[in-house]
């Protein structure tokens, strides 16, 4: 496959994910924030989320208040900003556009409807139940592509270079997001029961759409270490750190089949597996959860860069 | 309804009946109402939204001007209609090629004195970093679209021979596509000759001019000039049909005399290049040095033998409209024969007998540019005010030798769904010749362009043109 091909399609991969994470996230905040302050409602929510996406700085150049209409909106349809739901879709629509036959119809349509559906709302929401729609379209759209990437690609290059963009960067997202409540899930301090803690964490299961799989996992209340050990080391969970790293070891693998190359990508990612199929969430708690989220963060970083290398980007 | 011209479907002006190749279509016209006609015009919007062409642009603020409007109304050709057509299309190519062959090489008709000297080295067509070079059989048009016109049951005239990089040949096929899905009684009846082996064909040819060094499996490629090209879609289509990458030019790169794609599994060597970006774009190293969608050094790798270009370049020269009324000459130069297609008479404004009588006449003859395309900058007399004429007599004047003049062909009509039901609208058809080291093919039918407006003769998408599907129908 060329390597300009497989560059696009790996980004329409990593796009597409990240349009998706940041629904989730904006959903999430919009229920965290609602509660009433007793109850952990926060009025800093907005600022968190920001936090969470890594938009904090980028939003506090452009300046306004860390509310719903004007976060969701810097979030959601804000043209300048690079990575606003609004501009992935595009980034990943032009991606797909460019590669267009290497896509089937069905996928293009799933990515070219999103786009179509988003640049309707123009650039600028008016209330909160545009929000809403907007978000349930993004959410159906994404998991239109994912279907008909599924039911329709041809098991090769193309389908296995969309599927490693997304797993590289649905392991940026669940890191980022843990990283910025890090400190929430350290187990000292904790007031077993607290509402405040309670509700921050069922936003991040929230998030990652798994708090219903939290209770089948652990039948147990939630707790800020299993919230951890869930998200960084269940293999079930297909937004887990392990999970991730399993997935893109293995569209890797199958690339090099076809390829016959195992290069620098390989390596790492083998790496970052062993590592994490080794680790014990005691462990990453007594060397520090910070410490291992960043340390993660970096390397996933370096895979991507590797990943580039590789193939010729 | 039949008008002044001959019609597809009535034959001669005020002849009575319908011609017997059009009976089928005479009795499916006749059995369907006009909001029957107009449901199936929807659908066959709606199916090229889902299966064609548009689907690369839908969405796009610039959509409308991409949508080429589809008349379903087919155009008939009987089989010994197209027997001959097919004739003379195989053997006016082979005529192109020849001449190309030998403007490039020994020059002997430039020496029998059949086409004057300046039109060839003054031409802008003319690529001097061709003179002396041999393509891989001597083939340097591979893929000719020559757009045909009718006036009589019998006479088709070539109008113009495109031999640089046509396009229109994903509307023959999704034109067809689109027909089988709206109206398959019509084919269960009749026998039409499919026209989907095109891409096949096109492969087959494309392999066959391979480089030796290329071996058995040569590896071809579709060279476009990127998703902004108005015909990008059909670059993209095509690349998909034949299963071949699609690449711009920064995929590829030049090492050791060999062109390399950049994939995914390292550098590919790359052997054939059908290539829909023009001549002076191709090499920045030896055309234009400011292409930024060129291959440095591609000419080097030809020049070395070790790639094929399609169509070669230099083409240009062979479909500009003043050798065009050599071409009667060109081919019984080379194939000995009479050509079975004609040619339109035409007055070269460049000679001073000529140039006198089209200032004489200019209320009843087409003038064009030599070089131009796309129904721009032309002068239709019958249809041109007063004004308009006087105006393009001095531009004639100031440079006769950029003008070429023809007689008002009275181009065939074919019934056409209009606004207010069925009407005759004019068209033209072009056909497309492949040649490969293995000859000439062309597929049965070709694009088939109607002018939408009442009388109008410009067929050209860009001027307000729609396309058909042609059916070649077996006796």
């Amino acid at each position: 496959m060329l390597s300009r091909t497989a560059g696009n399609l790996y980004w329409v991969g990593r796009y597409i994910e990240r349009a998706d994470f940041l629904s989730r996230l904006i959903e999430a905040t919009l229920r965290l924030a609602a509660l009433p302050s007793s109850y952990g409602g926060m009025t800093n929510a907005w600022e968190s989320a920001l936090e969470a996406a890594w938009m904090a700085d980028a939003y506090a150049a452009r300046g306004g208040a860390f509310d719903e209409a004007s976060v969701g909106e810097f979030l959601t349809v804000d043209p300048a900003n690079p990575s606003s739901i609004r501009r992935c879709l595009e980034a990943a629509r032009a991606n797909a556009r460019a590669v267009r036959t290497a896509l089937t119809l069905e996928a293009w349509e799933a990515i070219n409807g999103a786009w179509l559906d988003v640049q309707k709302y123009g650039t600028r929401l008016e209330d909160r139940d545009q929000l809403g729609t907007m978000l349930e379209t993004v959410k159906a759209s994404m998991l239109a592509f994912d279907g008909a990437a599924h039911r329709t690609m041809l098991r090769g290059d193309a389908y296995w270079f969309i599927m490693l963009g997304s797993a590289v960067e649905r392991a940026d997202n669940t890191a980022r997001l843990l990283d910025v409540k890090y400190h929430l899930l350290l187990p000292h301090g904790e007031r077993v029961g607290g509402s405040l803690d309670y509700f921050q964490w069922t936003t991040i299961l929230r998030t990652v759409s798994a708090l219903t799989a939290y209770r089948w996992v652990y039948r147990d209340t939630v707790k800020p270490w299993l919230v951890a050990d869930l998200l960084i080391l269940n293999r079930q969970i297909p937004r887990s750190l392990v999970s991730c790293y399993e997935e893109i070891l293995h569209r890797l693998d199958q690339l090099s089949t076809s390829s016959a190359r195992r290069g620098p990508a390989h390596r790492l990612a083998s790496a970052g597996c062993a590592a994490l199929d080794q680790a014990k969430i005691d462990g990453i708690y007594s060397r520090g959860l910070h410490e291992f989220l960043r340390e993660f963060i970096a390397d996933n970083n370096r895979l991507g860069a590797a990943i580039a290398e590789q193939y010729l980007f | 309804m039949p008008g002044k011209a001959f019609d597809e479907m009535f034959g001669h002006p005020g002849a009575a009946g319908t011609r017997d190749v059009y009976a089928p279509i005479s009795d499916w016209l006749n059995g369907s109402p006009l909001d029957v006609m107009t449901t199936r015009r929807r659908q066959a919007e709606l199916f090229f939204r889902r299966i064609g062409i548009t689907f690369a642009v839908y969405g796009d603020p610039d959509a409308a001007e991409r949508l080429i409007p589809f008349d379903i109304v087919p155009r008939v050709l009987s089989a010994s209609e197209w027997a001959t057509m097919e004739a003379g299309l195989i053997q006016r190519v082979e005529g192109l090629n020849a001449f190309l062959a030998d403007i490039y090489g020994k020059q002997d008709i430039l020496r029998a004195g059949i086409v004057p000297e300046e039109l060839i080295v003054c031409n802008p067509g003319f690529n001097l970093a061709m003179i002396g070079k041999r393509p891989v059989g001597d083939i340097w048009v591979h893929i000719a679209g020559i757009d045909l016109v009718r006036t009589d049951a019998d006479d088709f005239y070539v109008l113009e021979d495109n031999a640089r990089t046509p396009s229109g040949v994903s509307y023959m096929l999704e034109n067809r596509e689109v027909m089988l899905k709206l109206v398959p009684e019509l084919f269960a009846k009749l026998r039409i000759r499919p026209v989907e082996t095109y891409p096949d064909q096109l492969l087959d040819m494309l392999h066959s001019i391979a480089p030796p060094a290329a071996g058995n499996a040569p590896t071809a490629v579709l060279l476009t000039p990127g998703q902004h090209n108005s015909a990008f879609y059909e670059h993209s289509f095509l690349a998909d049909k034949l299963g071949i990458e699609l690449v711009e030019g920064s995929d590829l790169f030049v090492r050791d005399a060999r062109v390399f794609m950049r994939t995914t599994e390292g550098p590919r060597r790359v052997d054939v290049i059908y290539r829909r970006l023009d001549d002076a774009f191709l090499d920045p190293l030896v055309f234009r040095p400011d292409s930024m969608l060129g291959v440095p050094g591609l000419m080097s790798v030809f020049d070395a033998g070790n790639v094929s270009i399609a169509n070669a370049v230099g083409t240009g020269v062979a479909d500009d409209k003043a050798i065009y009324s050599y071409m009667p000459e060109i081919i019984r130069f080379y194939t000995g024969a009479e050509p079975v297609l004609k040619n339109v008479p035409t007055w070269r404004c460049r000679e001073s007998e000529a140039l006198g009588y089209v200032l004489d006449h200019l209320p009843e003859l087409v003038v064009k540019e030599v070089d131009g395309s796309g129904g721009y900058g032309m002068l239709v007399g019958p249809h041109a005010t007063k004004a308009m004429i006087a105006t393009f007599a001095d531009k004639l004047r100031a440079n006769p030798d950029k003008f070429i003049a023809q007689p008002t062909l009275a181009l065939s009509t074919c019934p056409t769904l209009c606004d207010g039901g069925i009407e005759a609208r004019h068209v033209d058809l072009r056909p497309f010749v492949l040649t490969g080291t293995n000859g000439s093919r062309v597929v049965p039918g070709g694009l088939t362009r109607v002018a939408l407006e009442q009388g109008s003769l410009v067929v050209n998408s860009s001027q307000g043109g729609g396309t058909k599907d042609t059916w070649v129908v077996d006796d």
